[in-house]
């Protein structure tokens, strides 16, 4: 909410020209952020210094529409950090308060404009995923000295260690235009959060404030994908023009899409960051394809998959002709949604729609809906149930829908002594409420057997290792006696 | 009266001569008009119908042809009836078809619509000259069929009159000239199930099979004295208070006394004393009895040889008795259903073959099992009536609860037990055998044993809860539940919440009052006795508001009582059902819990073996650690970084002489606050390690066996939470409390007072509650709390900024009527799950109200209220 600019050059006073703000008072702007206050602490021709002072409305935040397309689950609340901390709402505000500067014109001081000056900007509380080293790694190639000082969560709780916040002092000599524009771009990447809905113009902005110097930035990448926001099809965009590539100029084809939608996915991805051991050759691909082997041996025709999630495995299973019936089921209404926007549901054929169903349900509940089915498939879910809800699982899967088999997928936690980063005794997932050794596994199966009347066969999924097997295990039950 | 609930020939009235008795109509039928264009149906069905009982095919093309004449459209006005008349008789509403219906075929769609739900079709034929209706139809403008159209189908209604009965007609009027038509008059008659009048008490008695002997010496335990005939033969049995039994059927076979029990049955039915319902056994005996050729198996051959000793008067009556029972019977206002082999909620005071079927021999496969015996579905674990079902049939061990319906066959005449359930008492009365009478053809319980490993009644099914949900509360009268918001809850359920069958209760939201008018706060304790005040209360309680979490905390040393293993002993929930701790910390924290219990003596006080606390759980941070570090105390550290910085800027400004106008003052007072803000938050963090530093505030006590204390006064809830806290002062937090008098000022102005030195020294605030507990307003329930938080405590919930003026008047527009009125339905919810949970009732009906309490959660309001 803070930002200073102190030139020490001789005449320093002429900053206030090249701002073009007057120094002697103090000005304030309407912003669609907030009001942007601008006054000179001190003028004079050693040294000249002007401040920008933000104040966001924390009550008009909360209230006000414009700022929901963001991180909505931050600002919807009064307690927030937007009002304190210097993130994207300042660097709207520069470049709206000094445009002329930003752009490096000058007609009055053309050759002032155009040069360079002795500079120290400070800037309060700015907000840094990534901490004092991002904020170094971002402004140093460009020539500045950095002092960053992260700011402790609670001084009293000295054990909560450093908030995201750092105090941040650059100084060095640079062109005012390229100065603000390094503020411009960089603030926002450093938060990380964008507060309105990112749009097409968005490569245009990042084009034109990073002219000269983002093509080049060692970082380039993550400031080009931070500060679009993580919209894939943009930054793509962004990267073949920032190589020279004109035909990607055509921007028309990437859409206006929510910052939201990517940002709430990075998060997602951040809080399944232990999960990332399992994508060597995309575990998940060999799992689909196990599971369609198993359904393809069992001959089955009407299928389930209970727990689809956003619906990876309904794809495969409506590419195969084969299932007449596929239900997809999920606790989440908002998993269903997805799933149904993967399958293109909307658009497709009453033939399509008449094969598949999406319904919401629980392991946990009995549903009639699912009854009488060919099959049944368990992918990765029953890791996800707390043990002591499992008899209400099989009671609900194995007793009363009793399928005619049942596919089970789970986590084979022999294997994870082969994952380096996961340390001993814990899970591949945050979510994961225990896993399984290949032992635990099959006396869990041979108990559901003998009590409903299945037998069952295992099957490995993925590299198998001598001594720990493979790391994903699966159970094909079958109702009945014979294999 | 004629017995139209039970299978037999149609009985035809014939309208013969006048001034003659009002014709009778079943309550539940589906009722065909039957007569040629123009003889008159409409205007017929306006005189003797209700303005939508009638459903007419003209009014059905119109509907969707916008011609009621359009003879092209007939078949889509047909399918819109017939899903019209479905939808009202799945209502049990009387319905009547006004079209020609004189050919069979359309007349037998309609029979079988009636079958299908299960209630009787009558006919009323209107069978007047052919001249007067072509004659009418003339003098319409609006009908362009010749004469032969009538004829035509006046030929069709001729031919067809013989053969209604066959049809499937339980019921014909045949009305044959104008006349008859204009004088006939109708009276409905109940069907002979509806006895919703009869409202007991009762003693329903289940599978007698001829053993007198334990049938006397129950009677006798229930309280009823035997009268006796000259030879000594128990006629009669009469209950001094007006009891009577209820005998469920299968009163013959396989026992040693057949004509015995018999003749007490059928003298204590005759004298008013007994209402039965008859068994399979029952109607095999009346075929015997009519001479028709049956199997003797099943101890038949045993009743039959008995009864050969008895006159042939006695046989005539046994046949006759047992002949007009009727299959089931609806009590008590509907709240009662008796049938000898259960009845599913469908079926209930419907008349037709199934449901007889069902009533006598229950739900069967037509399998066999590995004995010989039918198999028969589980109806009762599906069941999710209202009506509470007695039956008998199939013997078990004991007789059990299953989904608010009870076999009562304990297998007495294979040596187990003859059973009696008192209701509304709901109480299990028995007797043991006196002998193995007949060996049974499989292990008694058999049945009960695999239908119990099958499928467990303890799990829900997925319709309990999703879709829209009409919960009937006790104190609240209905509550509904939005399937979107039902649909929301379902993933917190079912991911993160405890096991639903030890999820007795959710607490509800609690409302804050109407924002104060004060300049500098918006919530303040006038406005909430002012409001308790408006419900006509004139004593609140005002109870310190723990800086905790709220916490549902569940204590037993009965596990089984929940459907848990040995040594379980509760559980620690929040106020969305998820456990606090691991089950160890749980078993570690119950544990000592329990002996603060024992110490206090409430085991033995309350006779319980489980206590149900509603409680808050300190320090907050165990469970908001992490909101605490990465939203309060991150947005703290960007506050008093930021705000100091500019205000040394605006100072040397200001200094160096620029007119920085109030800007420094503003950012010296936000500065201030962000200060205030950090204090605030701070406070609600402490260290915690295991239960180290836990402390557990429970400032009620919801219920324990038998019992919902929810009604008592919050002077015994706290009381009994002092005995806990002189038990165990490290571990129990009490809750501090001032009484006030509303009709008094100075009571209110020393619990403000109160209320201003417990939040100037960081408390949180108060809530303040009808002395009684649950308490009725002026108009409705009165809100169980009002919470009055502290000018401090909100600066984390408004923001460190939000005692500014000019934020604070935008704060002040704030929606509680609706959270106030989501905090009544939850209560209610809340109380309704404890009263069902301490009643017995199954865990799903439990399970209902506790999951609306979260269904309602997922609505969307203001968070900070």
């Amino acid at each position: 909410m803070l930002v200073t600019l102190t030139s020490t050059a001789p005449e320093a006073s002429n900053l206030s020209h090249l701002l073009r703000k007057h120094p002697g008072k103090a000005q304030v702007f309407d912003l669609s952020v907030g009001q942007a206050h601008v006054f000179y602490p001190e003028a004079n021709d050693e040294r000249c210094t002007a401040a920008m002072m933000l104040e966001v409305d924390p009550v008009g935040l909360v209230r006000d529409k414009r700022f929901r397309g963001g991180d909505a689950s931050t600002l919807a609340q009064y307690v927030n950090d937007r009002p304190y901390a210097s993130s994207s709402m300042v660097a709207v505000a520069i470049g709206q308060v000094f445009r002329t500067a930003m752009g490096g014109r000058s007609d009055a001081f053309p050759e002032l404009a155009a040069g360079t000056l002795p500079l120290t900007v400070t800037v309060a509380a700015v907000s840094a995923r990534g901490g004092a080293d991002l904020v170094r790694q971002l402004f140093e190639p460009l020539g500045w000295q950095v002092d960053a000082r992260p700011i402790a969560l609670d001084p009293e709780h000295p054990e909560w260690g450093d908030s995201r916040y750092v105090d941040l002092t650059l100084t060095g000599d640079i062109r005012l235009s390229d100065a603000l524009r390094h503020l411009y771009v960089l603030l926002p990447v450093l938060d990380d959060a964008k507060h309105y809905w990112v749009s097409d113009d968005e490569i245009g902005k990042l084009m034109r404030a990073g002219e000269g110097w983002l093509a080049e930035h060692p970082e380039r990448d993550l400031i080009t994908r931070r500060y679009l926001a993580h919209q894939r099809g943009m930054v793509g965009d962004a990267e073949a023009l920032l190589d020279g590539d004109a035909s990607a100029t055509d921007l028309s084809a990437s859409s206006d899409v929510a910052a939201g939608d990517a940002a709430a996915g990075d998060v997602a991805a951040d809080g399944r960051a232990r999960a990332v051991q399992e994508r060597s050759p995309s575990l998940a691909r060999l799992r689909a394809a196990a599971v369609l082997q198993a359904l393809s041996d069992l001959r089955a025709h009407s299928v389930a998959d209970v727990g689809c999630g956003p619906g990876a495995l309904l794809v495969h299973l409506m590419a195969e002709p084969a299932f007449s019936r596929v239900i997809g089921t999920d606790v989440s209404a908002r998993a269903l949604e997805e799933a149904a926007r993967r399958l293109n549901l909307r658009e497709a054929s009453d033939r399509v729609r008449d094969r598949i169903q999406l319904l919401q349900s629980s392991v946990t509940y009995q549903d009639s809906r699912l009854a009488g089915l060919d099959a049944i498939v368990l992918m990765e879910v029953i890791e996800h149930v707390d043990a002591a809800r499992h008899g209400a699982l099989e009671a609900s899967v194995f007793g009363a829908a009793a399928p005619a088999a049942v596919i089970v997928t789970t986590p084979n936690s022999d294997y994870n002594a082969l994952y380096p980063s996961l340390p001993a005794g814990e899970f591949r997932h945050t979510d994961h409420r225990f896993e399984w050794s290949r032992a635990e596994f099959e006396a869990w199966a041979a108990s559901v057997c003998e009590r409903f009347g299945y037998t069952v066969e295992y099957r490995t999924v993925g590299d198998v290792d001598a001594a720990l097997g493979s790391p994903t295990q699966l159970a094909l039950f079958r109702k009945g006696g014979q294999r | 009266m004629s017995q139209h609930t039970e299978p037999g020939s149609p009985e035809t009235t014939v309208a013969e001569h006048a001034a003659k008795p009002p014709l009778a109509l079943p309550d539940m039928s589906l009722v065909l008009l039957v007569g040629p264009s123009g003889s008159g149906k409409s205007t017929f069905a306006a005189k003797h119908f209700g303005r939508f009982e009638t459903l007419s095919s003209d009014f059905f093309r119109g509907l969707v042809s916008n011609d009621e004449n359009d003879q092209s459209a007939t078949a889509a006005a047909f399918e819109a009836l017939k899903h019209v008349a479905g939808q009202r008789l799945r209502k049990g509403l009387l319905t009547v078809i006004d079209a020609t219906n004189v050919q069979p075929e359309s007349r037998r769609s309609l029979v079988e619509l009636a079958r299908e739900h299960d209630v009787l079709p009558v006919a009323i034929v209107l069978d007047i000259p052919e001249s007067v209706c072509v004659e009418r139809n003339a003098q319409r403008t609006d009908r362009t069929f010749g004469a032969s159209v009538i004829k035509r189908q006046h030929d069709q209604l001729r031919r067809s009159l013989k053969h209604l009965g066959k049809e499937g007609f339980r019921k014909v009027h045949l009305l044959s000239s104008e006349e008859e038509v204009a004088e006939a008059r109708f009276v409905r008659e109940p069907l002979l199930n509806d006895r919703r009048e009869e409202r007991g008490p009762f003693d329903a008695i289940g599978d007698i099979h001829g053993c007198r002997s334990e049938l006397e010496t129950l009677l006798g335990k229930l309280g009823y004295e035997l009268v006796r005939d000259a030879e000594g033969r128990p006629v009669d049995a009469v209950h001094p208070e007006g009891r009577r039994v209820i005998f469920l059927g299968d009163l013959v076979d396989r026992g040693p006394d057949a004509p015995g029990v018999l003749r007490l049955a059928m003298g204590m039915v005759r004298a008013g004393h007994a209402l039965a319902v008859p068994g399979n056994h029952e109607a095999k005996l009346v075929r015997a009895l009519q001479g028709k050729k049956v199997q003797t198996s099943h101890g038949l051959a045993e009743t039959l040889s008995q009864l050969a000793g008895e006159t042939d008067e006695f046989r005539a009556e046994v046949e006759r008795f047992c002949r007009e029972l009727v299959s089931h019977l609806v009590l008590d206002d509907g709240a009662l259903v008796v049938a000898h082999a259960g009845l599913i909620e469908k079926y209930q005071g419907r008349a037709s073959g199934r449901v007889r079927s069902f009533a006598l021999y229950g739900d069967t496969t037509g399998e066999t099992d590995e004995y010989g015996l039918p198999v028969r579905l589980p109806w009762a674990n599906e069941y999710r009536g209202d009506a509470t079902v007695l039956y008998g049939h199939v013997p078990t061990l004991e007789a059990e609860w299953v989904n608010n319906t009870m076999c009562l066959d304990t297998g007495c005449v294979f040596g187990g037990k003859l059973s009696a359930l008192r209701w509304p008492e709901r109480e299990v009365v028995d007797v043991p055998a006196e002998q193995v009478w007949y060996e049974p053809a499989a292990p008694l319980g058999r049945a009960a044993q695999a239908s119990v490993d099958e499928r467990d009644p303890g799990l829900l099914r997925i319709d309990d809860v999703l879709g829209k949900q009409i919960v009937e509360t006790r104190v609240f009268g209905k509550v509904g539940i939005r399937e979107d918001a039902a649909a929301g809850a379902l993933e917190v359920m079912s991911r993160f919440a405890t096991d639903p069958r030890h999820l007795v209760y959710l607490p509800p939201t609690m409302s804050p009052p109407a924002t104060s008018k004060r300049d500098d706060l918006l919530e303040h304790p006038a406005d909430a006795f002012e409001a308790y005040r408006r419900e006509g209360l004139g004593q609140v309680i005002c109870e310190e508001k723990h800086m905790g979490s709220r916490a549902v905390v569940l204590l037993t040393r009965d596990p089984g009582r929940f459907d848990a293993p040995d040594g379980w002993r509760g559980v620690v929930h929040t106020r969305t059902g998820r456990p606090f701790f691991d089950d160890a910390l749980t078993d570690a924290f119950l544990t000592r819990l329990d002996a603060a219990v024992s110490a206090a003596g409430l085991w033995d006080e309350l006779d319980t073996s489980w206590l149900l606390f509603d409680a808050e759980l300190l320090p907050w941070s165990l469970k908001a650690g992490p909101i605490i570090r990465e939203q309060y105390a991150s947005v703290g550290a960007a506050a008093t970084a930021s705000l100091p910085a500019a205000v040394s800027v605006l100072e040397r400004a200001a200094s160096a002489g620029i007119d920085v106008g109030d800007l420094l003052d503003r950012t010296r007072r936000r500065s201030e606050d962000a200060s205030a803000y950090v204090d605030a938050y701070r406070r609600y963090a402490a260290p915690s390690q295991g239960l180290e530093g836990v402390q557990l505030a429970p400032f009620q006590l919801l219920a324990s066996e038998g019992a919902s204390h929810l009604g008592r006064e919050h002077a015994w809830h706290l009381d009994i939470a002092r005995r806990l806290v002189d038990a165990d002062p490290d571990f129990i937090r009490a809750t501090r409390s001032v009484s006030v008098d509303l009709t008094d000022p100075a009571s209110e102005d020393a619990a403000t007072l109160w209320w201003e030195e417990l939040t100037g020294a960081g408390g949180e605030g108060m809530v303040v509650k009808p002395v009684a507990g649950l308490t009725r307003g002026t108009k409705s329930l009165a809100q169980p709390g009002i919470k009055v938080r502290g000018r401090e405590y909100l600066r984390i919930i408004y923001g460190p900024d939000y005692t500014e003026t000019r934020n604070l008047s935008r704060l002040r527009d704030r929606d509680i009527g609706h959270k106030r009125s989501m905090a009544l339905r939850e209560y209610a919810l809340g109380v309704e799950a404890i009263e069902r949970f301490v009643a017995g009732e199954p865990t799903w009906r439990v399970h209902q109200a506790v999951f609306g309490v979260l269904a309602m959660e997922s609505e969307p309001i203001d968070p900070r209220l």
